[in-house]
């Protein structure tokens, strides 16, 4: 997992080769890059303005990556790229990744991106190594580096005996490179490694109980804590009661109120479960503030103006306007998507070791967290405990699945906040019913779809989102982006100035229709200091539950309403819907991913009696991987309910580093995304999160967040469409995006119901019915 | 206070606790050092706390330790198979065949719940490979011996129910 070599010690002129280099973006962007990691290098030496590092020393190869494994499988893919390149085993890379101290900063892991932009720079960062070891072997085994072969950490001449290991070459090397953006690179046609179906580095480990996830950290001396939420959004702190009662539990060390903030800290997590558990321990009350913006009422006022503090035009091409007052009629439909949770299996926990000074290093905070950005988290925590930013030390270890911005940065705060005061190691494990009730959520999106289709297919399209925000990630000057940060009486961040790559992601299409726009309104997620202003008004009032990054962001939404209201006017047209999507697309690439799925089109269901097919097709943000869907549905026509049957996608992402790992993201992406367009619906009322289990228990009908079960999962075949010599497109989110209009279009086939309102529950099925 | 001694993983462990109606989860993580059982979600509705008492399938975060007999065999995903990697159960060997596992958090409750699941069935006499389908139903609850589901977010559904299928291929035999 991660080596214990220190880069100070192979800094301070230990036997090394080190390449600098930055997984931010392109090789155009590697120079200029900005430093601010607490290490540097010989500041004269070029590679101390690059970010991150690939150091070869005998002992060991080792990746120090601030881009992190979040479950997804980059871990391997990116360990597949360097073992290629440098003619290594897969067990000879390491892999040490999101460290502040160790590993600068590369932003947020997300979106999509650490194969897409990673990859490139970290394949070159290698190949520069490769061709200073060659250079290396030449001399001393004196021939010409074309006729040296490597294999496996050994230069060999070709046709001889003679040979050298890459740890005879490194040892008494103490080189540091920049990036040589001309080292040649393996050919796409020697690849040994990538495009390979190398097996994930860090199962065999989950396997046997042998993994450290963030809830297995333990530190020497450390306590246990649990926080007690606030009873609603708005509510404030009042009163605890009962304190003796906890106080009596063995192991309990004392209960930490500021402001809204409230937690218990123990000796063992079952006193501190117990102390914090209204039944057993601490009583909190607290005042009911204001209600948020009616459940029930959501799709109306997030288009009501009031609610919003922007509107905005992010996409005008041809004549909209025009287009629609020309047209002999104009069709529309009108599209919901409720708030959807993370709810990663495993509920967010962390551990913090605050100290009342620096060590010797300078570190007086150290941070154990499942964060996608332990940079930021630094800021964040460095502004709520007030210690210098650099005296914290962020350590990413893997959580549950992170699908985006989930509860993990807050559990941090909450543990270090904990830790300060009570001046030990506090680990915060949080409860399901902390998870599900204040994790970021995805928020509720709506939709207005305004289309003209004629004998030449459709002619003009509008697409008018409104929505909250997708974006309020930890900020690393604003501990008032972490839920302790607010409860303390912090404020969040301004809400952001675009839909941009946020809850307008996918909010355009890739069609060659003549006219369209893209418009979007930008809903307040709490009171802000005027009517257009974005920034939150003093004291804090939400409006919303709170909302952040949730796979594909609007994505998943805009792309339902998309692609069903494509279908909608291509009915109405008299197009078949498959065809009329091949005849409006003009990349070959996109094409080609239609075409795979053309043979499922053509033997599909023929439509009624319950049984249909769909599909759905989107480029993820427009430029990225190329997806094209097709699902069968039956509809059973008395309960309502939908069963999806098979699943077939097509997938283009460039490059293809590991097709199993691919396949099997595409799986998850199928899966979570039958999950969100069937089951998956947050609940709230007055203030308060409803949904705060995966099941009602027991004998009550509480509500919910239910998601997909293992008997729900259909076959799902995946067609990959390999490109050698494209680029590297990232594979986490784009196949989600299509599962939602995919399954509306098969349902409409099966039974003539147009379901325009996630999720596709049976009673909204039945509604819809003809 | 609870004393008790239990055989975790067929070795004889003594664990004391000043409330026996602290959580077996709790027990096992913070007294024994194991790893596999996870909190997920402490109401019994995830999975990943699964560990078998006595060889039948429960949910540990839900299991007070006064409920657990003295001297009950406790088996646990850490003690599966020895650090020795040819010594892997079969379960363990199909979840890797199968790359059964994207984060792999929950992973624990479906090989501990097939491991009770399919060890009760062999015991019973009844040694055939269950189909896909029942493996699913089994996992989501909807079998008449089993109403407990488990959840994985990741979707890693179709390979986790391929390597179960495949490993009790392996243990009927």
């Amino acid at each position: 997992m991660t080596a214990r070599v220190s880069r100070r010690s192979f800094l301070a002129g230990g036997s090394s080769l080190v390449v600098g280099f930055t997984l931010l973006g392109g090789l155009d962007r590697a120079e200029a890059a900005n430093p601010n990691g607490l290490l540097r290098i010989n500041p004269t030496a070029p590679a101390s303005t690059t970010e991150a590092w690939l150091v070869l020393t005998p002992g060991a190869t080792t990746v120090y990556s601030g881009k992190v494994e979040l479950g997804t499988g980059v871990q391997t893919a990116l360990t597949q790229i360097v073992a290629e390149e440098l003619r290594l085993r897969m067990s000879d890379v390491q892999f040490v990744q999101g460290d502040t101290v160790l590993v600068p900063s590369q932003g947020f892991t997300a979106g999509s991106k650490t194969l897409q932009q990673g990859a490139v720079t970290l394949r070159q960062a290698a190949a520069t190594a490769y061709a200073a070891l060659l250079n290396l072997a030449a001399h001393y085994l004196r021939v010409d580096p074309s006729r040296l072969v490597a294999h496996e950490g050994r230069f060999r001449i070709a046709q001889r005996e003679t040979s050298v290991s890459y740890r005879k070459l490194l040892r008494g090397t103490n080189t540091v490179l920049p990036l040589n953006t001309s080292a040649p690179q393996v050919a796409p046609v020697d690849y040994r490694i990538v495009g390979t179906d190398a097996d994930r580095v860090d199962l065999p480990a989950k396997l046997t109980a042998q993994f450290r996830y963030t809830t297995d950290v333990t530190v020497p001396g450390m306590l246990h804590g649990r926080v007690v939420r606030p009873s609603g959004r708005n509510a404030n702190f009042n009163s605890i009661g009962n304190v003796d009662r906890a106080q009596a539990i063995p192991g309990f060390v004392r209960v930490v109120q500021i402001g809204n903030f409230v937690g218990v800290v123990a000796t063992s997590e079952w006193a501190a479960a117990r102390a914090a558990n209204p039944t057993t321990g601490i009583t909190v009350s607290w005042t009911p503030g204001p209600a948020l913006v009616n459940e029930a009422s959501l799709p109306t006022a997030l288009r009501d103006p009031a609610n919003q503090y922007k509107a905005t035009v992010e996409l005008d091409t041809g004549d909209v306007d025009a287009a629609f007052a020309s047209a002999a009629k104009v069709y529309q439909a009108s599209y919901f998507s409720p708030f959807h949770m993370h709810g990663a299996v495993g509920a967010s926990s962390a551990v913090a070791d605050v100290r009342p000074a620096p060590d010797a290093s300078g570190i007086q905070a150290t941070v154990w967290s499942g964060t996608q950005g332990v940079n930021n988290l630094r800021g964040a925590i460095s502004g709520l405990l007030g210690i210098s930013a650099p005296a914290v030390r962020v350590l990413y270890t893997e959580a549950a699945g992170c699908y985006g911005h989930n509860g993990a940065d807050d559990a941090a705060a909450d543990a270090a906040l904990l830790s300060q005061i009570v001046g030990k190691p506090v680990r915060v494990q949080w409860t399901r019913q902390n998870e599900h009730g204040w994790e970021p959520l995805g928020p509720a999106q709506a939709h207005d779809m305004r289309g003209v289709v004629s004998g030449a297919g459709i002619t003009a399209w509008m697409h008018t989102i409104y929505a909250a925000t997708h974006g309020s990630r930890p900020s690393a000057t604003n501990a008032g982006t972490l839920l302790a940060g607010q409860f303390i009486g912090k404020l969040p961040d301004p809400l952001p100035s675009s839909a941009g790559d946020a809850s307008g992601r996918n909010s355009e299409v890739t069609y060659t229709f003549a006219n369209q726009r893209m418009e979007a309104h930008l809903v307040k997620s709490f009171v802000t200091t005027g009517p257009t202003s974005a920034t939150p008004a003093t004291p804090l009032v939400h409006l919303l539950p709170r909302s952040s990054s949730l796979r594909s962001l609007g994505g998943l939404s805009n792309t339902f309403a998309n692609e069903s209201f494509f279908d909608e006017l291509a009915l109405a047209g008299g197009f078949d819907p498959f065809q009329l999507r091949l005849d409006s697309l003009t990349d070959p690439r996109a094409l080609s991913v239609l075409d795979a799925i053309k043979p499922a089109w053509r033997s599909r269901p023929r439509g009624g009696n319950g049984v249909g097919a769909g599909v759905a097709y989107q480029q993820y943000e427009l430029v990225n991987a190329y997806v094209a869907t097709y699902v069968e549905v039956a509809v059973d026509a008395a309960s309502g309910k939908i069963s999806v049957q098979r699943v077939v996608v097509a997938h283009d992402c460039g490059l293809i580093i590991n097709p199993d790992g691919l396949r099997h993201q595409i799986e998850g992406n199928v899966i979570q995304g039958i999950s969100r367009t069937l089951k998956e619906e947050v609940h709230y009322a007055g203030d308060a999160i409803t949904t705060l289990l995966w099941a009602a228990p027991p004998g009550t009908s509480a509500p919910a967040y239910s998601v997909i079960r293992f008997n729900e999962v259909p076959p799902i075949e995946t067609i990959l469409v390999d490109r050698p010599d494209q680029p590297v497109l990232g594979a986490g989110e784009p196949a989600i995006g299509t599962m939602a209009a995919a399954i509306g279009n098969a349902v409409f086939a099966a039974c003539g119901a147009r379901l325009r309102t996630l999720p596709m529950t049976a009673e909204r099925v039945k509604a819809a019915l003809p | 206070m609870g004393q008790k001694t239990i055989r975790l993983n067929g070795k004889k462990r003594k664990v004391s606790v000043p409330d026996d109606s602290q959580q077996l989860l709790y027990v096992l993580r913070e007294q024994l050092d194991q790893q596999g059982p996870k909190f997920g979600c402490g109401v019994a509705q995830c999975g990943a706390c699964t560990v078998l008492v006595d060889g039948k399938i429960v949910r540990s975060c839900v299991t007070p330790l006064s409920s657990v007999a003295d001297g009950a065999d406790v088996s646990t995903l850490d003690g599966l198979a020895t650090d020795d990697d040819d010594d892997l159960h079969p379960l363990q060997r199909a979840f890797l065949d199968k790359q059964a596992g994207q984060c792999a958090f929950c992973v624990n409750g479906m090989v501990m719940g097939a491991l009770g699941w399919l060890q009760g069935r062999i015991d019973t006499g009844n040694r055939s490979v269950p189909e896909p389908r029942e493996v699913a139903d089994y996992l989501s609850g909807a079998t008449p011996e089993s109403t407990l589901n488990y959840i994985c977010r990741c979707g890693s559904h179709p390979r986790i129910v391929e390597a179960i299928c495949a490993a009790a291929g392996k243990m009927v035999k």
